[in-house]
Formats: C-alpha cells, structure tokens, sequence
C-alpha cells in the first residue's frame, strides 16, 4: 500500500499555517522592516540614487493620477495578458503531453532546461527582427519566458502521477481527453499551480523587458525611460507599482496553492 | 547513447538544417536570421578577436562569483529560515512574488555601492539567483524523512553532525536544484545586466553588434553563449541522472 | 458446480520484455481456460510473473505470442466490456470523496445521473462504505480503500473480475474478512474471479481451482480443484481437505519459491 511511502516524503508539519491574526501580524512587522531600510539606504546612499519611501509613494501618487498614465497601464495589460494566456495554457499543453507520451518528454527536457537557462536577453535582438518593433515582439519576450518554467512543472508533475492512476484509466477505458481530464489535471493540480505562479512572474517580467526594449507606452517605457532621465522617483515609484501587483497575484496563486496541498 | 540522446542529437541536426534551407531560400528574411553556417563562421572570426575572448573571459569572472555567492549565502539562509520557522512564514508571500519584481532596476544603486566595476552585475546575479537558492534549500530541507532524523537523535549525534551527516546528504537533490538554478539565473542576471547597462562583457558585445548590425558577430556570440550555458546544463543534468539512480528517484 | 463453459482462455500465451537488456522471459507459455462464473486463484513465487498473467488477460498489455480470448472475442491490448480490475496498490482517486470515487467510471460512459445514484448507493451498501459515501479516501484505513476500489469496479457489473493481490497490504485479519466478502460479492454478481494471491491460505481457501506456477519465466505446474460448496466462508480451514490442499500446493511451491528467493532447492 502507498501511504507509508507517501508520508515519508511531505514536508515537515513545521510550516503549517496557524493562519489568522498572529501570521498577518509577522508580515506587517516584514513589510515594516522592509520600509525602514529602504529609508536608511535613501538617506546612506543618497537620494539621487535611491529616492525615500516618502518621496517614492508621492511620486507614485502623482503618476496614477495622470491621464497619460491609464494609456500605459492598457499597453502593458493588454501585452502582459495575452502573453500570460499563451504563456499559461500554452505550457500546460506542453507539459500535459511531454509528460504523458514518456519518451518525447525524455528528448526534450535536457532541450527545455537548456533553454530555461539562456539568458533571454539575448534573444531579444532575434524577436525584435522576425516580429518588429510592438505589440507583438513584446507579448513574445513574455511568452518565451513564461512557457518554458510552465511546460517543465506540469511536465514533471504529470511524470510523477502513480502509474496505477493510468492503469485505472485503461480498466475503465477512459478516451484521451477524459485521462487527461478527469485524472491527470486534478492529480496535478497543485504543482501546476506552483508552476503558474512562477509562470506569471517570468512572464510580467519578460513583457516589461520587451517593453523596454520594443516599445513607445507601457509601464516598461516608462522604466526605461525614467532610467534614461535618472528620474530615480519614477523608478522607484513605478519598483513600488510593480511589486505591489506582483505580490498581490502571488499571494493570490500561493493561496490558491495552499488550499490545494492541504490535505482534505 | 541512449536512445533519447539520438534523438535529440537528430532533432537538433533537423532543426538546423530547416533552418539553414530556409535563410538560404530567402523563406526567412537575410536581414532578421542568418544561416547556421554563417552563424558559425561569425562566431570564429568574433572569438579571434582577443577583445572578445576577454570579454567573454570577464563575463564567466562575474557569473562564477555570482554563482559561488548565492549559492553560499543561500544555503545558509535557507538553512537559518529552515530553524525559525515565524520568521519563514512571515516571509513566505514575498519570496514567492520576488521574481516577478525586475530587481535589475537597481543597478545604479549597485553601482554606487560597489563602484564603477565589475561588482554591481555581480550583485544583480546574486540578487537574482539567491532567492532561487533559497526556496530549494527550504523546500529539501522540509522533506528529509522523520525517520532519518530521530535516527540521528537515536545515534546522540550533535546538531552539527546531524546536519552535516544527516540533513545535507538527505537534501542534497533539492540543495543541488538550487545551485543549478543559481547557474542558470546567475548567467542571465550578469549577462542581461552588461546588455542593457555595460560596456564589457560577453553581453554587451552582443548588444553591440545589434545595434550596429553586424548579424554574424551578433549571432556567432548567441551560438558561443548557448553553447556554453547549453553545455554546462547538459554535464550537470547527467551528473544529477546518475545520482538519482543510485538513491533510487530522489 | 457451476457450469463448465468457457470464460476466458489463453492459448500458449508467452510474454517477452524485449526493451529490457537483456532481454526478459517473463511469463509462459501458459494454457488456461476459465469457467464461466468460477473462482480460480493463482499462487507462485514472487517474480515469477502472475501480474503479468493478469495484465495479459485483461487486456493491459499484448502477449508476446499466444492469443488470449474473452467471451469468445480475441482480445487484443485493449481492455473488453465486461472486464473489471482490482490493482494491488490504492487506485482511489484523493481528490474525489468515497462516493465520486465510486460513480467516476459510470459517469465517464454517460450513464444517467438517476441510475448512477441507484447502482452507486447500492454498491456502497453492499460493501459497507454507505457511511462514508462524503469521505475522502485519505481518512479511511487502507481496508477500506481497497474496498472502494473493488466498489469502483462493481458498479460497473463486470462480468469477469481480476484481482491483482488486492490484499497484499493489509494484516492478516482484514485479509480473512476482506476474503469473505470476496465470496459473498462472487455469489450475489455470478461474476467469474480471478485472483492473484501470493498467500496460500487465502487461495485454497477462496477458489473453486487453483493454478500454480513456476518461477519466471512463469508456468502453470499445477490446477488443483478444491470442490468446495459454493456457500463457503473463512470457516472452511477447520475442513481437513484443507490442510491436505494446501500441503499439495506447498509441495510444488515450496521449491520454487527456494528457487526464486535465490536459495538451492
């Protein structure tokens, strides 16, 4: 029987939530420790170099309430999702597929990990000249960032279904999309969420980079162009933005993950 | 070879060859890809001039102490989260969301913490590769079996020993996912970093070329930088296949 | 008796690991007719590849050569209508409770939600699990899991039911219980069993016959018939042909088993 081999290798109950007011607690006093340091490096290094918390949140303030600045959100958005659909659904395919058909996952992983650890940047020049300057290069610098950590997670999680789940299935002569899913999504559910949290990181990154690079609006211009000015508010400001958004989502996914690997 | 091997080595073949059929058809526009031949020839002639080779020199510098660093700094993170649990917790949402943020933005202030130098890419390897360090640290070190650990107590072993002799060797696939991660991220943070912010380096000669469009420069360096992180990630994952095997899957 | 037509049957049925280096023998070849609505065992020594005898009857994987017959259809790498299966480890799904887990392959053919219910809680009933219908497979004891899985495979009314060792991870007094109500299951479905058992106990004391085999490459050596009336239970070991059957299995078991775990016979 399976659970004793099981057991063996979960996590340490050591991390188990104790959830409510104590835990919130903790990450207020991180967040408050984060923003006292901040403050001490603004006034160590100097504030043409990193601006105060003060000053930052008063910039940031006075971008989101420019006009100008609803256009820029809408560029990144619109770039940002359709890379992240792609980037998403695109790597659950993948994966579904390397995973379930063994041999074609054993050619492409070697390939898949050596791809995952090129540094991107230096695809850019390669995008930029088969897809132009625009929409499209940028949401492509997202996709190619985003697809790869995707496809090897749900990959390795498909690999790690109990074989006696898909003999079940050819007992009970499940067709292929039923295998899939029916059983190989919810067996895999958690780790594919794990994936997609990393996913969507990799992939708002890859989308600013593009921004930066590709692009006249966008948040990523906006990057690039307060790091031209040495608009250090700016960047602060828009650092703020960002992490804001993506510890939001994150948390949004990592709760969503949580609640997945509980046990029922 | 197994037959896996084959088979990528033919896919690969395949790839290029398409590749190279289509630049030389016109199918795929000269001016965007070149031809995998001419990639090669390019990245010859670019690796002749000595500027490159020592670009490419200072480069690998950067990425080993970024990799040597994060890989020090967060393990012993790891291990310090791993013994306070509160603190973990608390700190749980953000090394979750940490790689969403282009810590790269920070470059300037690297650069006048560290001074005009090699050390603020560095920094920007490290900063990107730590918490990838980190994370895998803590996840092996939550997953060495209950058993193994009141054997330990069992033998009366100190809580060095324990950890040297029982939770190391016992987290070690997970330690070394880390310090693959680290490779990898501390190659992309160096090398992103002297692409948009540097005037040496492997990454910034290949922006160089791009910007002046000389595409065999461009692309032969490409092929030498994917050959050698491509090489690195292949002897490493054969290395971890044969020590998979031996401990039975992890 | 039941009557004497005939199931399932293999004919010289061999099975050949080619991809493994070198090459495996693992089973045959064996020649073997099944009874309509009989209760066949087979015992051997461990490796000597009786989950692979199940998996070619039912259909999981291709004889190497032979050819294997259900219903009087050759069967041919897919699994037949009317074939159901009981793996040894817990095929329970965690993340269904104990009454999805046992509606899944009903609602995967497109049975109609009504007469899902109906066969579902009737099954469940029978085999004692109605109580825990909102449970999760993680809270029960592994008892019980198996005997999901065996619900998940009723419903379905199979009419030849394939047992791989389905008790091997549980303690011997839940095997003797889990036996009876093997027994009690075969009598109220008519289904024909076929169960792979490693305990000799559990087989002489469950099967109309028994088939006993050779270490790998795996033959059968032996059928032994028990005549047992077909009202039985675990009761049936104070009979003294017990003893005598299972002294004759152990006969031809013993050195094979010798054999298989490596010592000299």
């Amino acid at each position: 029987m399976s659970g004793a081999a099981d057991v063996k290798s979960l996590p340490s109950p050591r991390l188990k939530r104790r959830g409510g007011f104590g835990d919130k607690l903790d990450v207020a006093i991180v967040i408050l420790c984060a923003l006292a340091l901040w403050q001490f490096g603004a006034l160590t290094i100097g504030s043409d170099v990193l601006s105060s918390p003060a000053l930052a949140l008063k910039k940031l303030y006075t971008v989101v309430t420019d006009p100008d600045f609803a256009g820029h959100l809408w560029e990144t958005g619109r770039a940002f999702g359709t890379a992240l659909v792609l980037a998403l659904f695109g790597g659950l395919i993948l994966g579904i597929l390397l995973g379930i058909h063994r041999f074609s996952g054993e050619v492409a992983e070697p390939i898949l990990s050596a791809l995952y650890a090129i540094p991107k940047v230096t695809l850019y020049p390669v995008i930029l000249l088969l897809f132009g300057l625009g929409i499209s290069a940028k949401i492509a610098f997202g996709v190619i960032h985003g697809i790869i950590p995707v496809t090897l997670f749900t990959m390795n999680a498909v690999r790690n279904i109990r074989s006696v789940y898909f003999r079940t299935a050819r007992s009970l002569r499940l067709t292929f999309p039923q295998l899939v899913w029916t059983i190989v999504l919810p067996a895999t559910l958690p780790e594919i969420v794990s994936g997609f949290r990393l996913g969507f990181a990799l992939t708002l990154l890859g989308t600013l980079i593009g921004e930066m690079f590709a692009s006249q609006r966008g948040i990523g211009y906006m990057l690039i162009k307060a790091m031209e000015t040495n608009d250090v508010d700016m960047l602060m400001a828009l650092s703020v933005l960002l992490t804001v958004f993506a510890t939001v989502a994150s948390a949004g996914l990592l709760y969503l993950d949580r609640r997945l690997h509980a046990p029922s | 070879m197994s037959r896996a091997s084959w088979y990528r080595i033919v896919l690969l073949a395949a790839f290029l060859a398409v590749l190279e059929l289509c630049c030389r058809l016109g199918l795929i526009d000269r001016s965007a890809v070149i031809p995998p031949t001419e990639m090669i020839a390019g990245a010859r002639d670019a690796l002749s001039v000595a500027a490159t080779r020592h670009g490419i020199l200072l480069t690998l510098e950067s990425v080993f102490a970024s990799i040597v660093l994060s890989v020090t700094a967060g393990i012993a993170t790891g291990l310090a989260l791993h013994r306070l649990p509160r603190v973990h917790r608390a700190l749980d949402p953000f090394l979750a969301s940490y790689y969403a943020v282009p810590t790269f933005i920070f470059y300037p202030v690297f650069i006048v913490l560290f001074g005009l130098n090699r050390w603020p890419l560095v920094a920007i390897g490290f900063v990107f590769s730590v918490v990838a360090v980190v994370i895998n640290t803590l996840d092996g070190l939550s997953r060495v079996p209950r058993a193994l650990v009141r054997t330990a107590l069992a033998l009366r072993l100190s809580r060095a020993q324990t950890i040297i002799y029982v939770t190391f060797p016992a987290a070690m696939p997970w330690l070394l996912t880390g310090v693959k991660l680290a490779i990898a991220y501390s190659f992309i943070g160096v090398i992103a970093g002297e692409f948009v912010l540097s005037n040496e380096g492997l990454g910034h000669i290949i922006a160089f070329a791009y910007n002046s469009f000389e595409n065999p420069t461009m692309y032969g360096l490409i092929l030498v930088l994917f050959v050698i992180v491509g090489g690195i990630n292949m002897a490493i994952w054969s290395q971890e296949r044969r020590i998979y095997e031996r401990r039975g899957g992890r | 008796m039941k009557q004497a037509t005939v199931h399932a049957r293999l004919g010289a049925v061999t099975k050949t690991f080619a991809a493994a280096v070198p090459p495996i023998h693992a089973l045959g070849p064996v020649t073997l007719d099944l009874y309509q609505g009989e209760f066949f065992s087979v015992v051997g020594p461990s490796g000597c590849g009786k989950s692979t005898l199940l998996d070619v009857l039912a259909g999981l994987t291709l004889p190497s050569e032979g050819t294997v017959e259900f219903e009087g259809m050759l069967v041919r790498g897919t699994v037949p209508d009317g074939v159901g299966i009981v793996f040894q480890e817990d095929a329970s799904f965690p993340w269904l409770n104990v009454y999805d887990n046992a509606a899944f392959g009903l609602r995967r053919k497109g049975i109609a939600e009504t007469e899902v219910r109906q066969r579902v809680e009737h099954t469940l009933s029978f085999m004692g699990l109605m109580p825990f219908a909102k449970a999760y497979p993680a809270q029960l004891s592994g008892g019980m899991r198996q005997r999901l899985c065996i619900a998940r495979t009723l419903v379905l009314r199979p009419r030849i039911l394939l047992l791989d060792e389905p008790f091997g991870a549980l303690d011997q007094q839940t095997r003797l219980l889990m036996g009876d109500e093997l027994l009690k299951l075969w009598r109220e479905t008519d289904a024909t069993i076929f169960l792979i058992t490693h305990s000799l106990d559990e087989a002489v004391l469950l099967s109309d016959r028994i088939g006993v085999m050779s270490t790998r490459p795996g033959r059968i050596i032996d059928l032994v018939e028990t005549k047992w009336p077909s009202e039985r239970d675990s009761r049936i070991v104070s009979d003294p042909t017990f003893g005598k059957l299972t002294a004759r299995i152990w006969e031809n078991l013993r050195d094979q088993s010798r054999k298989a775990i490596g010592l000299a016979s």
